[in-house]
């Protein structure tokens, strides 16, 4: 692949609507999360300020918020999501990626899973994805998962 | 059982709990019955997380809010009374309370209603088979009960209900058919919706449920497209394999003891049909009934909360136990707080039926 302008690890917000919420501007420690006004604006990302470091995405309720670093490998890249299913996957299981719409479109590995107390039982699940999927992958099927996938 | 409250509340749910910890803080004798053998309402079944600000109990879960409600009851000193039905209201803020078999009155200088809602039906052929439940069922089954209600579910109705319980379904290890929507456009939050889609949920909008069929149970369900007026369509009937019809059409409030206290009553379609008339602070026509929560207009629970701060600090304004330039403030600042919570696309409708009341209390207060 040819050398392209790497963004290194942010958070991707796709909080769309104006709802009352802003627990994530909150968490954040850098004070990259900013609202303009009122509690229903959306929130905006300063890219600059984002080290990535992924604690906004357990304090959203509505689990909008991940976090994708393009940096990882050659060919893989880490993405970060809200995971509130149990059990939780193991570190290097291979997983079917799936994209907003629940629909399978590759394969990952679960490359870390964090719940500590702080998180409030939402855990954040970082997997490798390729790097092409990055934008697209926002959800895994685990391996039991598959039969359902066939099925339905 | 305390023989006579200075006030009763009637519903230990979140904005009943809310008032009962503001006044006894203020330093008010204050009972809370509940017909249910435990407290808090609904929010002991809510496993999600709240939004709001911090101020609103954001980024907690519903079941930690209704433990620190009661914690904040608790160290106040309120006598929360359960598994007491109150059965009646009658002039001279008496309440008729049955319990174990038993019936007493007991009479309050001021008495606060926050019975909540009742969930609305949907009618259908086969709505009357084992399986086709209320969401609101569906979620004290699996979230206090845990008892899956069926294997596999349609959610019928696409607001915040349908949405939050169809997730916690899935949670709870069910497999999600569908959700089934009649407006051809979603009723609650996009990041509710989205979580759905991401597990692979269809939405399907524009399509209603037109028939449930099995034996002793649920076994398959006919959904069907609708025009613009809500009609089937013929031709696109499409039959699913389910055992569970869970119904999240909306709620109504629970009026029926205000009905029986012949308080003034309105009906405002977005706060969810009959709703008892009532001043910016929570104050019905009858100047020793209040209400706060669903009750007094569908809203959410940590609305209901805010309301329950308000008509609190109110009932202790109005029993002399705050002064009232202080109340006052106390009051504007929570007004504030709820105000917040009614802005944006979703909530500025319930914030503009809440203006409307109000200025129909004025026009009632005016007559």
């Amino acid at each position: 692949m040819a050398e392209q302008l790497k963004h290194g690890p942010h958070a991707v917000i796709e909080c769309t609507e104006e709802i009352p919420c802003n627990p994530c501007c909150t968490a954040c420690p850098q004070g990259a999360i900013t609202m303009a006004e009122g509690l229903s604006s959306l929130p905006r990302l300063n890219r600059e300020k984002c080290t990535g470091c992924g604690l906004c995405i357990p304090c959203c309720p509505g689990q909008a918020i991940f976090v994708t670093d393009d940096t990882y490998s050659g060919s893989e890249g880490l993405l970060s999501l809200p995971y509130e299913f149990t059990p939780l996957p193991i570190v290097g299981q291979s997983v079917i990626l799936t994209d907003r719409r629940g629909r399978p479109v590759g394969e990952g590995t679960i490359h870390r899973v964090l719940c500590p107390p702080a998180f409030h039982q939402t855990a954040v699940v970082t997997l490798r994805v390729p790097l092409a999927l990055l934008d697209t992958a926002r959800g895994f099927l685990p391996a039991s998962g598959k039969e359902a996938l066939h099925e339905g | 059982m305390r023989e006579n409250p200075q006030v009763a509340i009637v519903g230990a749910g979140p904005a009943g709990l809310s008032a009962a910890a503001v006044l006894a803080r203020c330093g008010a004798r204050v009972t809370v019955y509940d017909e249910n053998d435990r407290p808090g309402g609904q929010l002991f079944k809510q496993i999600h997380k709240f939004f709001g600000s911090g101020h609103h109990g954001a980024g907690v879960r519903g079941v930690e809010l209704g433990h620190q409600l009661l914690a904040e009851c608790e160290a106040a000193g309120v006598e929360i009374c359960l598994s007491h039905t109150v059965y009646g209201i009658f002039p001279g803020g008496r309440l008729g309370v049955t319990h174990a078999g038993h019936s007493r009155i007991v009479q309050a200088e001021k008495l606060l209603i926050a019975t909540g809602a009742t969930e609305k039906a949907l009618a259908f052929p086969g709505w009357d088979l084992p399986g086709v439940m209320g969401a609101g069922a569906a979620q004290t089954m699996v979230n206090l009960n845990r008892v899956l209600p069926g294997r596999r579910i349609i959610m019928v109705g696409s607001g915040n209900v349908g949405f939050v319980v169809g997730f916690q379904l899935l949670q709870a290890g069910a497999h999600l058919a569908a959700v089934v929507e009649a407006k051809p456009q979603i009723s609650g939050y996009a990041v509710h919706a989205n979580k759905l889609m991401r597990a692979g949920v269809p939405i399907l909008t524009g399509h209603t449920v037109l028939e449930a069929r099995g034996g002793d149970s649920v076994e398959e369900v006919t959904i069907g497209r609708v025009d613009e007026r809500y009609r089937p369509i013929p031709g696109t009937e499409q039959t699913i394999a389910a055992d569970t019809v869970c119904l999240a059409v909306g709620l109504t409030p629970s009026i029926e003891l205000l009905r029986m206290a012949n308080v003034g009553l309105t009906h405002l379609p977005p706060m969810g049909g009959y709703l008892p008339l009532h001043s910016g602070n929570l104050c019905t026509t009858d100047p020793d009934i209040y209400v706060a929560g669903d009750v007094a207009g569908i809203e959410e629970a940590s609305t209901a909360m805010e309301e329950g701060r308000l008509a609190g600090t109110a009932i202790a304004a109005a029993l002399g136990l705050l002064e009232e330039a202080e109340a006052g403030r106390q009051m504007e600042e929570i007004r504030r707080r709820a105000a917040q919570l009614r802005t944006g696309p979703h909530g500025e409708a319930r914030g503009a039926a809440k203006a409307e009341l109000e200025r129909r209390y004025a026009q009632w207060q005016n007559s």
